[in-house]
């Protein structure tokens, strides 16, 4: 079956390619790409007036399974990826077993090839059971099928755990992977420490407890001579520990969140559990250093860190709700509405750090680039569409996201992974 | 009836000049009901209120008890102990339930900031905050205002010093809302990790040394400071923070003539608070506690009656 997508503008970051061309599938690849293509036995799909891009990686999901499946399962998240524009996902290894042995990682996988409709990479975990003391079976875990480590949800607070982590990964091709967060400084925090936090009367998270781990595992990740990728930066200290690392050519990278981008510490003011998140909403000045750090390229990749809970988790106290913010669904229109339609930055810089760089991040040499030879994993966008969000329609098991109601310009259209068009609602 | 335009009682944040005012006056004409010999009038006789305290108390809510009751009001008492919250029903159904049983105002007390808010969005009945984690406790700032107009007059260019546990206190918060809106003048002191620079941002002056901000004083507000804040750090030792901030019959001579000695209890004898100056004549402490009964009658007379006189038309 031969799928041939036409007079898309394609956007290749990783080759520069930016213009109106045809793209030709067969047996899940890509096997032509050029003005006009002709093929008489191909099914047509007319992208005109569309954006053709290689499938979005969303290196940091939480999909729940095992364990938690009232929250999330495997092809619930995989339908809410597809319908978010997303052909791959990376899946955190905070689920219950914890994904820190072969078992686990084997079980997501299978269970993926079954009833996932997209991609799934597990992340499996840096220590045993999460809990910052002993080294998982890394080598084992890789040749499994796990494409990083990370204990994410938490923080290996042991620096000399930290450092033979990745002293130890180093040989295998998967990057340790931090939620930089120290204990002792962020405690029993809900929220972003600072005059809203004083205000609200909700006890804060530093900045602080972020930026020393961040600086520390840059100081680590130099001193070992390993690469070291940090978790929904969200700190202007942050930025610029990743900043200056990068010019001493410290093999670091950093993602960040929508949702990071387009809120503050100031929407808290309802108390409304679906803005609590960790790390936590932080000031205005952090998102503009955020910002500053997605055009300038400090920061290489949008992640969703997509954390689903269910209604009755959320529906209590403040101080009682999960930390989470369910977002595979909203992310790609509120960077297309947010970031590229303002002009923040260029529809092929967004391209570049939700599909080039997660794919080069993760080792994955088939994704992440449109041509021929690569993985027909393709992401269209509409950048004109207008979508309102209701949070009723989406297809992962949980709501518990805080754009409800917002209007957003530019869309996913349509997802392909393998040369074939997700069709999530079938 | 004064106009009273709010349909709950979440904080000082939510009310304008007008409000507090409004509930100043009120409370300063129902405060005659509890000096007769039968300290009742029907006002509110047929409403229901429900204490629902989740978190230990006995002077709010025995006032709030004496409030409804000198108004004839129905009073039930929930309190967390050998209720289904121990069996794990969660806020949202114990108010559910509650509210089956058509009670007028719900008058809470959380231990979670914004715990009053959470059940204003799901609740029919009127929502009287009475304490929720470190943000507001709004009856107790307007009874502060009430002992502070009964002895001062004006809050006019007041000075008034708040010292202590600023960080954790909801006390100190409707204070500092509520005495900036009505023009006076706050001056905020305790040790620095109490009270964090963004205090400044409140509008608040801020000072970490007692006697210079003592220095012109016209109210002297002292907060309960708990040991376990000792216990995190927030200070090195009860002796030390005695040494800095208790309030002794020296530090006071440094204020205005006649400043006034305030405190929402319970004090810490000999910790923030020397026993000479608790019970000297400058101290209005158990006034507080006195006006507290007529802030919250004129509370819930303004929530519930206006409300069925609105009915009524």
């Amino acid at each position: 079956m031969r799928l041939l997508i036409k007079n898309g503008r394609v956007v290749d970051p990783s080759s520069g390619i930016d213009e109106t061309l045809d793209i030709l599938v067969e047996k899940g690849k890509i096997v032509d790409l050029r003005a006009k293509i002709e093929s008489n036995n191909a099914q047509v799909i007319d992208a005109s007036r569309l954006v053709v891009a290689p499938g979005f990686i969303d290196m940091h999901a939480h999909l729940r399974e095992p364990g938690q499946e009232d929250k999330e399962d495997i092809r619930t998240a995989s339908l809410a990826a597809a319908s978010g524009g997303f052909t791959s996902l990376c899946a955190m290894p905070n689920t219950q077993p914890v994904n820190d042995n072969r078992g686990v990682t084997e079980y997501i996988l299978s269970e993926a090839n079954k009833r996932s409709r997209v991609n799934i990479f597990p992340v499996a975990a840096i220590t045993k059971n999460l809990k910052g003391e002993e080294l998982t079976d890394m080598a084992d875990l890789f040749s499994a099928g796990a494409v990083a480590f990370s204990d994410d949800g938490r923080c290996v607070q042991d620096s000399l755990v930290m450092r033979r982590a990745l002293e130890y990964s180093n040989f295998l091709q998967a990057p340790i992977i931090d939620h930089c967060e120290n204990s002792s400084l962020s405690q029993d925090g809900l929220m972003h420490e600072g005059f809203y936090s004083h205000l609200f009367g909700l006890k804060g998270i530093p900045s602080s407890a972020e930026d020393i781990m961040v600086a520390r595992d840059i100081i680590l990740a130099e001193a070992a001579n390993a690469r070291i990728h940090i978790a929904h930066l969200s700190t202007r200290g942050s930025v610029y520990l990743v900043r200056e690392a990068k010019k001493r050519k410290v093999k670091v990278t950093a993602e960040v969140t929508p949702h990071h981008l387009v809120l503050t510490d100031s929407a808290l003011e309802n108390y409304s559990t679906n803005l609590k998140v960790n790390p936590p909403l932080r000031g205005q000045d952090d998102v503009q250093a955020l910002l500053d750090a997605v055009k300038d390229g400090v920061i290489d990749v949008f992640a969703t860190d997509h954390a689903p809970h269910t209604q009755e988790e959320k529906d209590v106290e403040f101080d009682r709700a999960p930390f989470g913010i369910n977002g595979l669904e909203t992310a790609v229109s509120l960077l297309l509405d947010k970031l590229v339609n303002k002009n923040i930055i260029s529809l092929p810089r967004f391209i570049e750090m939700i599909s080039t760089r997660p794919a080069q991040i993760l080792g994955l040499k088939d994704k992440g680039r449109i041509a021929p030879g690569a993985d027909a994993d393709l992401t269209i966008l509409n950048l004109h569409k207008e979508v309102v969000v209701d949070v009723h329609l989406f297809l992962s098991k949980s709501r518990n996201n805080p754009f409800h109601g917002w209007k957003l310009k530019g869309a996913p259209t349509m997802t392909i992974v393998a040369g074939k068009a997700v069709d999530p609602c079938s | 009836m004064l106009e009273f335009k709010q349909r709950h009682l979440l904080g000082i944040q939510n009310l304008d000049v007008s409000d507090i005012m409004t509930i100043l006056d009120t409370a300063e004409s129902l405060a005659e009901i509890s000096t007769r010999e039968v300290k009742k009038v029907p006002t509110l006789r047929g409403k229901t209120v429900v204490n629902l305290f989740f978190e230990p108390s006995t002077r709010t809510r025995s006032s709030f008890e004496l409030a409804a009751k000198r108004l004839s009001a129905d009073i039930i008492n929930f309190s967390q102990q050998g209720s289904s919250v121990v069996k794990g029903e969660t806020l949202k159904d114990t108010v559910l339930n509650l509210e089956a049983m058509n009670p007028d105002a719900l008058i809470i007390r959380h231990s979670c900031s914004g715990a009053p808010y959470f059940v204003s969005t799901f609740c029919k009945s009127h929502v009287i905050n009475a304490g929720d984690g470190s943000h507001e406790h709004p009856t107790q700032a307007l009874l502060d205002a009430f002992t502070i107009r009964q002895q001062k007059k004006s809050f006019k260019n007041l000075r008034v010093v708040i010292v202590g546990d600023i960080l954790h206190s909801r006390v100190a918060r409707s204070n500092i809302f509520l005495l900036q809106k009505v023009g006076a003048q706050v001056t905020l002191v305790g040790p620095p990790p109490l009270l964090p620079a963004e205090f400044n941002n409140f509008g608040a002056q801020i000072s970490y040394d007692l006697d210079r901000a003592l220095e012109g004083a016209d109210v002297i507000m002292m907060l309960r400071i708990q040991k376990e804040r000792q216990e995190a750090n927030f200070f090195p030792s009860i002796r030390e923070y005695r040494n800095l901030y208790c309030l002794t019959q020296k530090r006071y001579s440094l204020a205005n003539k006649d400043a006034i000695i305030m405190h929402p209890g319970p004090i810490n004898r000999g910790v923030e608070i020397s026993s000479e100056m608790a019970d000297s004549v400058k101290s209005v402490i158990l006034k507080q506690v006195e006006n507290g009964i007529s802030i919250r009658m004129a509370i819930l007379y303004l929530l519930l009656g206006g409300k069925e006189r609105e009915t009524a038309d």
